[in-house]
């Protein structure tokens, strides 16, 4: 029995009808056709499917699309605007904070909420703030400074 | 050969912390994945797996999945009887090879064994369609450990073989009967290699299509290796290899485990053919953890001899390798890179060795980030370290003392390989000079006073690298290069190398905008596409850099070639040099561009003698040797007494990875090798039950390190070049993973070596730690 959902993605709002079973990141993924987001686990531990909702990250493998009815979204391809990346973007990019790059768009979304709640963060803080996002690749250093650099370049 | 101490720009853009040109697409979430690939009337699979590690199969029923609504075809071994097997490339005397159905026929060998594929029109269909497939087994004893295994009476995995033994292999170098005959001291341990999965963070995944008009048939799989994978899945399939295409996307990490061709790929492509649609199968994280290959799997009985005063003078290894129930791409070879490696960077000449190489009833061990050399090194820096306590030297003195010295290169090694180029003692004296050893030590001295149990750990880690020359490698070990000039004068370069996060999209684009003269802006870099790119071998082994990155230079230096007959044809002069992207006329100084010299030689009109039109050169590049980066890593850390938590205090990797073309990358390299290195050291670990479950199974039971658990890392660099390509480099994917494990565990012995701790096997979880506490540091 399929239900009908409204929602605004990356600023736009949309219609959908989906099988209540259908999870979040399938319904962006699948239905919506933002792949940016990505499935590293389907159990909420590795965070490659964070995405905001009405704010707040969230892991969107462990929702179902029908849960976000009438709400916002934010995911990776929402973050650029009139063409300028997000300071957090520039940032990964400049200090490399990636290597294979899948985690990528989940980690940034993250470190986005943690900037929000802290905007400059420490070491400890950064490293606590991102423990629901595992990386395979850079060992987390280079995301570290990455957040350090988009925090004092947003300071500004 | 001097040893340079700090990273120097060799170019305009070579040697620069050039920020990576793969990012933008990474960053904003517009990179393709094999997830992210969608095709018309695309249809899911489904594997239905073995829940048990050893069962026979007594009938499938498979009535009430093909009745749900959706389901278009279930398939079961008997479909697929005649395709494959899944290829093992490694080839050793007297070595049994199981035949690798790509689905099981009669039997099951491991939990997780594919038995059945469901395919369907959606993916919540498809895996509720698995669940309605009926499976009939009968339990079968399991033996899931390798020492179990080889014990008398234990159950046969493979019943043709009741002893469970794959193959033995044995090496000898040097007199090792004598060296222990003449020893002062031998000091014997066994030491544990764990079993640890890979966990690339993107699963594996494979979208197949057919083409029927064409007979053709496109597989897009995350594979660390697109061409070699092509020519055995064309073998498992039964397809001309030219009516194959493989298409390797963005990849999610590999770490060795895309270094590999499994039975989802063959099986994929069978399906797409029978049913005439494409289809794609992604992996969940249970089954990658269950099905995709492990590393490690090593138990090891060391013994080492030596003088008193710390002169080390033989080495016996033996090496017990799990390699669970089948052999996959490389699975036997991996043990034998270990007993390449077993001198470490030290000066001794007499080795034995002796592996079995055990069948259990696990998902194969292959290739993981080391392969062979992380295991190889963490037993030398143990033994060392155990050597050093047992004759009360320092630790960073025995090692001192063992090194060869700079003049002593090319080094010949007691396991027939030829170092190429060293200098051993100056990142280990960089690494004491960043951490200030005396006075870290006189440190520990006071915290040992205060009763706080402070270690300090080296480890001097050498490797093999850049596989490597084609004899010693089981697919070939060259690398291709196609540089080709397009008529506006804008460069591409299609690498055979398989780059997955390494970013040589970055570095081989250093290469040639500063051998071509041009901006890094007008060079492209492609790669993955069997039918863009020219047979290459793949990124694994620290080669791309090193092997495909010197296949790169000398395509260039063919074109050049090439661009400066041109370039004398348009200035009418027979003396012309090519510099900094102009073809000069060294008499009178005029010039003519790259882009003017492109379009002359397409153009065409006039064409130098014995020239072809266009510019384009493909090389294949053989190289003479391996490399062999080397380092030195030093871990400082602190157990905590009521919890046997160990915490980091300070970590220092100084590597030297002959010349840096990309400071940046290589950092990024060296921290996620270390971070590798430490999980091993501290948290992961495959564990199976006694029956062949996995029970760490899913991320939350199989820790890899969050951003809390790292430390920060302190990194330096010594340079010492390679002399076995041009470019001087070595390679740097798996020094950091290499360098750390021994590293943590001698840092952690020291800590404890006040209450008797001679050695601990990883990882080194704070259960184990306390227990050791608890027992006044009796294991």
């Amino acid at each position: 029995m399929k239900r009908l959902i409204s929602v605004t993605i990356n600023g736009k709002q949309r219609t959908d009808e989906v099988e209540p079973r259908l999870l979040l990141i399938h319904y962006l993924r699948d239905v919506v056709g933002l792949t940016g987001s990505h499935i590293g686990c389907e159990t909420s531990l590795c965070g490659a499917c964070t995405v905001e909702l009405d704010g707040k990250a969230v892991k969107s493998c462990t929702m179902f699309a029908v849960q976000v009815d009438g709400c916002r979204l934010l995911t990776i391809e929402g973050l650029v605007s009139n063409g300028k990346y997000h300071p957090l973007q520039e940032a990964f990019w400049n200090e490399h904070g990636l290597q294979c790059g899948f985690c990528t768009p989940g980690m940034i979304v993250a470190c986005k909420q943690l900037l929000e709640r802290t905007p400059v963060p420490t070491e400890e803080e950064i490293r606590h703030g991102i423990e629901g996002n595992l990386c395979r690749c850079t060992g987390y250093q280079h995301i570290v400074n990455a957040v350090k650099a988009a925090s004092a370049k947003m300071g500004i | 050969m001097a040893t340079i101490l700090t990273p120097q720009a060799t170019g305009k853009l070579v040697g620069k912390r050039v920020r990576r040109r793969e990012d933008p697409r990474l960053i904003t979430g517009t990179a393709t994945y094999v997830d992210d690939i969608q095709k018309p009337g695309m249809h899911h699979a489904c594997i239905v797996r073995s829940p048990y590690a050893a069962a026979r199969i007594k009938g499938i029923n498979a009535q009430a999945a093909l009745a749900l609504p959706g389901v278009a075809a279930v398939f079961t071994g008997k479909d697929v009887a005649a395709l494959g097997p899944v290829p093992c490339g490694a080839s050793l005397p007297g070595l049994r090879v199981p035949h690798h159905h790509i689905l099981a026929q009669d039997r099951v060998y491991f939990t997780g064994h594919p038995v059945a594929v469901v395919v369907a029109t959606d993916r919540y269909i498809a895996r509720d369609a698995a669940d309605l497939v009926e499976v009939d087994y009968e339990e079968l004893p399991a033996v899931a450990a390798p020492e179990k295994a080889l014990a008398p009476g234990a159950p046969a995995v493979h019943p043709e073989w009741p002893d469970n033994t794959a193959f033995t292999y044995h090496q000898e170098g040097g007199d090792v009967n004598k060296a222990f005959a003449e020893a002062e001291v031998i000091v014997k341990q066994r030491i544990i290699s764990q079993r640890l999965i890979p966990t690339a963070m993107e699963t594996r995944g494979v979208v197949a299509e057919w083409q029927p008009g064409d007979k053709a048939l496109t597989v897009y799989s995350s594979s660390q290796i697109p061409h070699l994978l092509r020519s055995l899945l064309a073998g498992m399939l039964g397809l001309p290899e030219n009516r194959l295409r493989v298409v390797v996307p963005e990849v999610g990490g590999g770490f060795g485990s895309k270094l590999n061709v499994y039975a989802e790929e063959a099986l994929m492509g069978f399906v797409a053919m029978k049913i005439g649609k494409p289809v794609k199968w992604i992996e969940s994280r249970r089954e990658n953890f269950l099905c995709t290959i492990h590393g490690r799997g090593h138990v090891d009985y060391y013994e080492i001899a030596a003088k008193k005063d710390g002169t080390i003078l033989g080495l016996k290894l033996k090496l017990i390798q799990d390699l669970g129930a089948y052999h996959q791409l490389l699975t036997p070879a991996i043990p034998t890179l270990s007993v390449l490696m077993m001198p470490g960077l030290y000066r001794f000449k007499n080795i034995l060795a002796d592996i079995v190489g055990v069948f259990t009833n696990c998902v194969p061990t292959d290739a993981y980030r080391g392969a062979g050399r992380p295991e190889a090194t963490h037993g030398i820096e143990r033994m060392v370290d155990m050597l050093a306590a047992e004759l009360k030297m320092d630790p960073a003195e025995i090692r001192l003392k063992n090194f060869p010295q700079p003049d002593e290169f090319p080094f010949a090694t007691a396991t027939g390989l030829s170092y190429d180029s060293g200098d051993y003692e100056a990142p280990l004296r960089r690494a004491l000079e960043l951490v200030d050893y005396p006075r870290l030590r006189q440190e520990q001295a006071e915290a040992r006073q205060q009763g706080r149990l402070m270690g300090i750990g080296l480890s001097t880690y050498g490797e093999v690298s850049a596989f490597g020359p084609s004899p010693a490698t089981p697919a070939g070990g060259w690398e291709s290069a196609t540089v080709k000039i397009d008529p506006a004068g804008k460069v591409t370069v299609l690498t055979g190398a398989s780059p997955h996060g390494q970013g040589e999209e970055t570095t081989f684009a250093q290469i040639a905008a500063d051998e071509l003269g041009v901006d890094l802006e007008d060079v492209i870099v492609l790669h993955g596409d069997t039918a863009v790119v020219q047979y290459g071998i793949g990124t694994f082994g620290s080669r791309a850099t090193a092997v495909g990155g010197p296949a790169v230079y000398y395509a260039i230096q063919k074109l050049k070639e090439k661009i400066q007959k041109f370039g004398a044809l348009l200035l009418e002069s027979a003396e012309v040099t090519f510099t900094n992207g102009n073809c000069v006329c060294n008499r009178n100084g005029k010039s003519v561009t790259l882009a003017q010299v492109a379009a002359a030689s397409y153009r065409a009109m006039k064409l130098p003698p014995g020239e072809e039109p266009g510019l384009q050169v493909t090389y294949f590049w053989e190289p003479p040797n391996f490399t062999f980066p080397f380092g030195a890593h030093i871990a400082v850390t602190e157990v905590d007494r009521e919890t046997g938590r160990v915490s980091i205090l300070r970590y220092v990797a100084v590597d030297d990875c002959g010349n840096i073309i990309n400071p940046l990358l290589v950092d990024g390299q060296v921290h996620g090798g270390v971070a590798q290195g430490m999980g091993q050291a501290l948290y992961e670990q495959a564990v199976y039950d006694n029956n062949g479950q996995l029970l760490s199974g899913e991320l939350t039971d199989y820790a890899i390190p969050k951003a809390g658990m790292m430390p920060w890392l302190e990194t330096g660099h010594t340079i010492t070049p390679s002399p076995v390509n041009p470019l001087g480099v070595k390679g740097v994917g798996e020094a950091g993973t290499i360098g750390a494990s021994p590293a943590l565990v001698n840092s952690v012995v020291d800590a404890l070596s006040p209450l008797g701790v001679r050695h601990i096997d990883m990882p080194m979880l704070p259960e184990k730690i306390w227990q050791l506490l608890q027992q006044g540091g009796q294991a």
